[in-house]
This record gives C-alpha cells, sequence and structure tokens, in this order.
C-alpha cells in the first residue's frame, strides 16, 4: 500500500462519494453549533422542510454573544439576546443538545468540546467558526465551515469538500524558558505569512510539539488557519489519551480499550509525502508579539518592527496601529490586556498567569480582564483559588464566553487603545472599532499588564 | 440561488492585500438571524467613521457603480462568516476577481451565486492599472467559457472553477439539494463502519 498521511488516512476514511473533477462527499463525526453562524442554516432546514439527520453527533453551546459578567441575569442587549434565544428554540425543535447560559457544561465551543471528550482522535469534526482547527490537537480533521455548510451537514451529517493539500510543519529542540506554545505559532505564522498554509492542511510534528500538553497543542491547531490552512492537526499519543480517559464523554470500560488500540495506529506512514515540508528550530524562537493587523505580522518581543517602504497594505496596517518600521516595541505603554479566548484561555493558561502575578500588582493604568475558556475552566480556577491570587493582583475574573476576542458583546477594546491580547486576530477592530492588538502568549500579556508597558517576561523569571 | 453565466461590468478597485471578513463585515453585525440586509454594513469601519459619516477617501464612497470588486491577494482571510459572502453579494457585487482567495470564503462565496475569479498577479495588477487609467473600464467575465477579458483590449486570460461549481453556478442548484439526494448512500456509508 501507499504510504499515507495521518490526514490522509483519516479524510479517505471519511469520504461518502466522489463528484468527478468535482468535491467530495465528507462524513462528519461531530458537528458543533453557535448561536451566531447556526440561525441562518435552521431557517434553511425549515424553508426546505427537512429535520436534523443525526440530531445526537450536534453539540451546541452559546459563546460569541454572551455577557461575561452577570451571566445568570437576562441579556441586555435585545439583538444578542434574541440571537442566544433562537439557538435555544431551534435546538428544542430540532432535538439538539445545548449547553447554553446557565448549563455546567457550558463554554467557548472549541474549549468545551475538548475537555468534554467529545472531541476525539481519529474523528471529522466541523463548526461554523474558522478555529475549529483547535481539535485538531486530538489527531483528527476538524475545520471551519460557513453557515451553507453547517446547513448541509444538519441536513445530511455531509459536507461537501474539495480535498486540501497536506503540510508539514516540524518544530525540534527545547523551548527556551519564557518561551510557550503560543510562541512556537506566533513565530511560525510570522516565517510563513498569514496565506502560507491556504489550500493545506497542516501536520504539527517534532519535539517541541510532541512534548507540549494537550491544552499547549490546542493553541498550536488553533491558529493553524492563520496562515490560512484548512485546520491542523497532531498525531495522538500517550499525552492526548491520558488527557482523554475519564472525561464525560469518552468511551468507557472496553470501549476505551479498543478504541486506544484504533488510535495508537494513528500516525503517518514513514515514507508518506507531503505537499510542502517546513522545519524549525524551537531554539530561534522567542516570546513573541505582533505589531500590525494580521497575525503574520509577527516579531520576537526584542527584535524591531520591520522597514517595510512602499507596500499599501503594510503602510495601511502601521498608519492603524500608530506604529512605525524601525522602532522597537519593548517598553511601549499599554492600555488593556486581555487573557482568553479559544486560543488561549483553559486552565493551565490561567494558572501560568497566576504564577507569574502572584503577589504582585497590575499597573494602575492597564485594564486586565481574564475570560474563562469555560464554566469548567471557571469553576477549576475557583477551586485552585487562582481566582484570589488574580484578584489580588488587579486582574478581573469574568465568566466564560469569547468576549473581547471579537468584541460582539460588550467587551470592548475603545478606539485608539492598544491592548495586548492572548486571542488570535490583530485585525482592524477586532476588539472593537479602532482597537489596536497586539498578540502575545499569556506569559508576555501577564508580564505587560504587571509593568504596563511591552515586557520580556524572561526578565521576571530570571 | 441565482444562476450565473456571464457578466459585463464596471469594476470597484480595493487595491489591498490581507482583506480579511472583519473587515468585510465586522463582527458587531452578526446579530442578525436572517441573512437580509448585510450590504448596508459592508466594509462598515472603512466606509463610515464612528459617527456614521461616509469617509470620502473609500472607494465605496467615490460614486463608482459595478458589479466586480477587484481586491488584492489572499482577500476574504481570517473568520469564516458567511455573512462576508452575504453582505458583498447584498451589495450588489455579483463576481470577485483577485489574486488568491482565503479557503473558506471561496466555498461561501460559491455556496451564494457570487463568484470568486482567480486571476495572475501580473492580470490583477494590469487590471488596477486600466481601472486607474478609466474607471469606466469595462471587463466580461464568461463562466461558460472560463474566461475574463477586459474589454476593447488584448487582456484576458483564463480561469479555474472545477466542472462541479460550474454547473451548480450556470444552473442556480445549491449543494444541499445534491447532498439531500446522496442521503442514502450516507445511511449505507454509516452502517458500513
Amino acid at each position: 500500500m501507499q504510504p499515507k498521511t495521518l490526514f490522509d488516512k483519516i479524510w479517505d476514511n471519511h469520504v461518502v462519494h466522489s463528484i468527478e473533477n468535482g468535491p467530495q462527499v465528507v462524513y462528519i463525526d461531530r458537528h458543533f453549533i453557535h448561536e451566531v453562524t447556526s440561525p441562518q442554516a435552521f431557517a434553511g432546514l425549515k424553508k426546505r422542510g427537512v429535520s436534523v439527520f443525526r440530531p445526537s453527533q450536534t453539540i451546541a453551546t452559546a459563546d460569541h454573544n454572551v455577557p461575561t459578567k452577570d451571566q445568570h441575569l437576562p441579556i441586555k442587549d435585545a439583538l444578542s439576546k434574541h440571537q442566544v434565544d433562537t439557538l435555544i428554540t431551534n435546538c428544542k425543535e430540532f432535538g439538539v443538545e445545548l449547553y447554553g447560559l446557565g448549563h455546567p457544561y457550558q463554554g467557548i465551543v472549541h474549549v468545551i468540546g475538548p475537555e468534554l471528550g467529545i472531541t476525539q482522535p481519529g474523528m471529522t469534526i466541523v463548526c461554523g467558526d474558522s478555529h475549529t482547527s483547535t481539535h485538531g490537537a486530538f489527531g483528527n480533521i476538524a475545520f471551519g465551515i460557513g453557515t451553507s455548510e453547517v446547513e448541509q451537514v444538519l441536513a445530511t451529517q455531509c459536507v461537501l469538500q474539495n480535498k486540501p493539500k497536506t503540510m508539514k510543519i516540524e518544530v525540534n529542540g527545547s523551548l527556551k524558558n519564557g518561551v510557550v506554545s503560543k510562541d512556537i505559532i506566533l513565530y511560525v505564522i510570522s516565517q510563513l505569512s498569514t496565506s502560507g498554509g491556504t489550500g493545506h492542511f497542516i501536520e504539527f510534528c517534532g519535539s517541541a510539539i510532541t512534548s507540549l500538553s494537550m491544552e499547549a497543542r490546542m493553541t498550536i491547531c488553533n491558529m493553524s488557519i492563520e496562515m490560512g490552512a484548512r485546520g491542523g492537526l497532531i498525531a495522538p499519543d500517550k499525552t492526548t489519551f491520558e488527557y482523554l480517559q475519564n472525561r464525560p464523554f469518552a468511551p468507557k470500560g472496553s470501549d476505551w480499550e479498543k478504541k486506544l488500540k484504533e488510535w495508537a495506529s494513528l500516525k503517518t506512514d514513514k515514507s508518506a509525502k507531503f505537499d510542502q515540508e517546513y522545519y524549525f528550530k524551537a531554539d530561534d524562537i522567542e516570546p513573541m508579539i505582533t505589531y500590525g493587523t494580521n497575525p503574520g505580522m509577527g516579531i520576537g518581543i526584542t527584535e524591531k518592527i520591520p522597514s517595510l517602504n512602499g507596500d499599501a497594505s503594510i503602510k495601511k496596517s502601521l498608519e492603524y496601529m500608530d506604529l512605525s518600521g524601525g522602532s522597537q516595541l519593548l517598553g511601549k505603554k499599554i492600555d488593556y490586556v486581555f487573557i482568553g479566548s479559544c486560543t488561549n484561555s483553559r486552565i493551565e493558561d490561567l494558572r501560568l498567569v497566576a504564577e507569574l502575578v502572584k503577589g504582585k500588582t497590575k499597573a494602575s493604568h492597564v485594564n486586565a480582564m481574564i475570560i474563562p475558556g469555560s464554566k469548567q475552566v471557571e469553576k477549576q480556577a475557583i477551586e485552585e483559588g487562582l481566582d484570589k491570587i488574580l484578584q489580588e493582583a488587579g486582574f478581573e475574573l469574568r465568566q466564560s464566553g469569547c468576549s473581547a476576542c471579537l468584541g460582539m458583546n460588550e467587551d470592548k477594546v475603545p478606539k485608539g487603545k492598544y491592548c495586548v491580547s492572548t486571542s488570535n486576530r490583530n485585525f482592524e477592530g477586532r476588539q472593537g472599532p479602532g482597537a489596536r492588538t497586539m498578540l502575545a502568549s499569556p506569559l508576555t500579556a501577564a508580564a505587560s499588564a504587571l509593568t504596563g508597558h511591552i515586557t520580556d517576561v524572561r526578565e521576571m523569571l530570571n | 440561488m441565482d444562476k450565473f453565466t456571464t457578466l459585463e461590468s464596471t469594476c470597484i478597485p480595493l487595491p489591498l492585500q490581507d482583506v480579511d471578513t472583519d473587515q468585510i463585515i465586522p463582527a458587531r453585525f452578526l446579530k442578525a438571524t436572517t441573512r437580509d440586509g448585510f450590504g448596508d454594513n459592508l466594509f462598515r469601519d472603512w466606509r463610515y467613521s464612528q459617527n456614521g459619516q461616509a469617509n470620502p477617501e473609500f472607494i465605496l464612497n467615490k460614486g463608482l457603480s459595478g458589479e466586480i470588486l477587484v481586491a488584492g491577494r489572499n482577500f476574504g482571510c481570517g473568520s469564516s462568516r458567511e455573512h462576508a459572502a452575504w453582505a458583498i453579494y447584498d451589495y450588489g457585487i455579483k463576481v470577485v476577481i483577485s489574486s488568491f482567495f482565503a479557503d473558506i470564503f471561496k466555498n461561501n462565496a460559491l455556496n451564494n451565486g457570487l463568484l470568486p475569479v482567480q486571476v495572475s498577479d501580473e492580470f490583477l495588477e494590469i487590471l488596477f492599472k486600466e481601472i486607474e487609467k478609466d474607471p469606466d473600464t469595462k471587463v466580461i467575465v464568461s463562466l461558460e467559457n472560463e474566461i475574463i477579458k477586459i474589454k476593447d483590449s488584448d487582456y484576458q486570460e483564463e480561469f479555474e472553477i472545477n466542472e462541479y461549481k460550474k454547473y451548480c453556478l450556470t444552473n442556480g442548484y445549491d449543494d444541499i439539494d445534491f447532498l439531500i439526494s446522496k442521503k442514502k448512500a450516507i445511511g449505507e456509508f454509516e452502517t458500513s463502519r
């Protein structure tokens, strides 16, 4: 048999039908839905008189548009309330399980899938959200889709897709002190650009990747889309299996043993060929930060902003950020720190932050928000006493949701203000009209909150 | 879905790279539960100031008309929001020309009868120059022949689209109809696993 990549194995295993000179009908094992990209899909089903084909494989939550304070009270914003209520009605009508506001499983869709053990190796997973790539950390094919495709999956549990090409990104070596998985992925994107992965599905591998925890791996796969890739995956291993064991929806008993055997075979064959291959050294990576308005515009924290003259897009970007080429970001005064989003809002992220800020106080002019990725993360943070440490340091631990990552709810960064954010996108206006976002790791964000300016966290660790 | 065969139109040029879907339609306008009306907020934060005044520098406020948007490479990157395709189509655009499209945007556009036409960087540069010289420059897009041509010039190029999608667009069919017709095969696939 011809050697195959892990991606090819899982994909080929899910093809129901291939259209000649066209896309393939791909079977979907798990479909996550949320309030923002599903209402028009449900409306489409109603118009066609079609039911949800496999409601038991569909999981809903409310995350994009929910408040992160006083979640027990009715949502104040009328449009947001209507959208969340529409999800409740649709889930009831079509028999879909909803982990909505008030449910102990509620949270960001890409946080709850893995933590509940719904996300498993070898699966195909979709959601009407580009960061669905997060789930690939468990060795599955997970990708974001549009609302018409959400309707396809609701109606038939399948989606029509052209098979992407394959890309290998191998990172070897040990990370330096103060460098975490967010820095790896920001570094890789800065090297390959915001479109470097378009048309491809990435497999991340190498010793710097396999030595990461599951939560750190999720941060890597989460941002595959920021290179334009359809998704990213990491072959499952002992770390994956240990994370999944005993999660609420993970297989149990003899099923678990059977699945373990199956999952252990999920690997790229030794001589399999990728369409593209890139190799990086962990040693070359320092804490990263972005200076521009796409995630590819990142630099090492001690580096200078590149001087790139003549390009209209880069000029526009630097004007928006009110930064100039050739200058350094280190020491630049900041106004906001946002720690949250499907990239970095898990318990390990919160622990990292708490450990760094314990016994210290944030700079008085900085507004520091911490938004846990789910109710479970929130609960665990409180059980571990992290809430008190954070509170004493002047950080506000709020309730779960997407929050200021995209500013759909009231959590926004005001016009012209600088925000060091652990989220995934620094697009113009992403965190609010006129907001200036600098993407970084939870460590860099927390360190900068303490000093009030862009800070090299290594100075605090040494 | 509306049918698409050929289009002859003037163009709206947007010579910027990496235009993301947050610019096409900012997140705060995604609270609707229907597909209508997004065109009013197309490129909202480039088109209007925060107090709602039209920005005279932005291309949509320069009095140009046309059903073709011409944009720099990597158009539609970022969020998967199909609202971006809805906003462009709702505004009255039928074709987007660029030298490179982000994957999810391309799928979303095709699922809504909005044709993404990928051209070479050279052709894109020529097209921008021709529009700059003469804003009344017309472009002819023939889906049947998979050819894009700058009218009254020798500039033309072939573009690629897969046969299935071409068939859907020319007939106004959508993927859901096709998938529903395959339900028996899908059920058989499930039992075979």
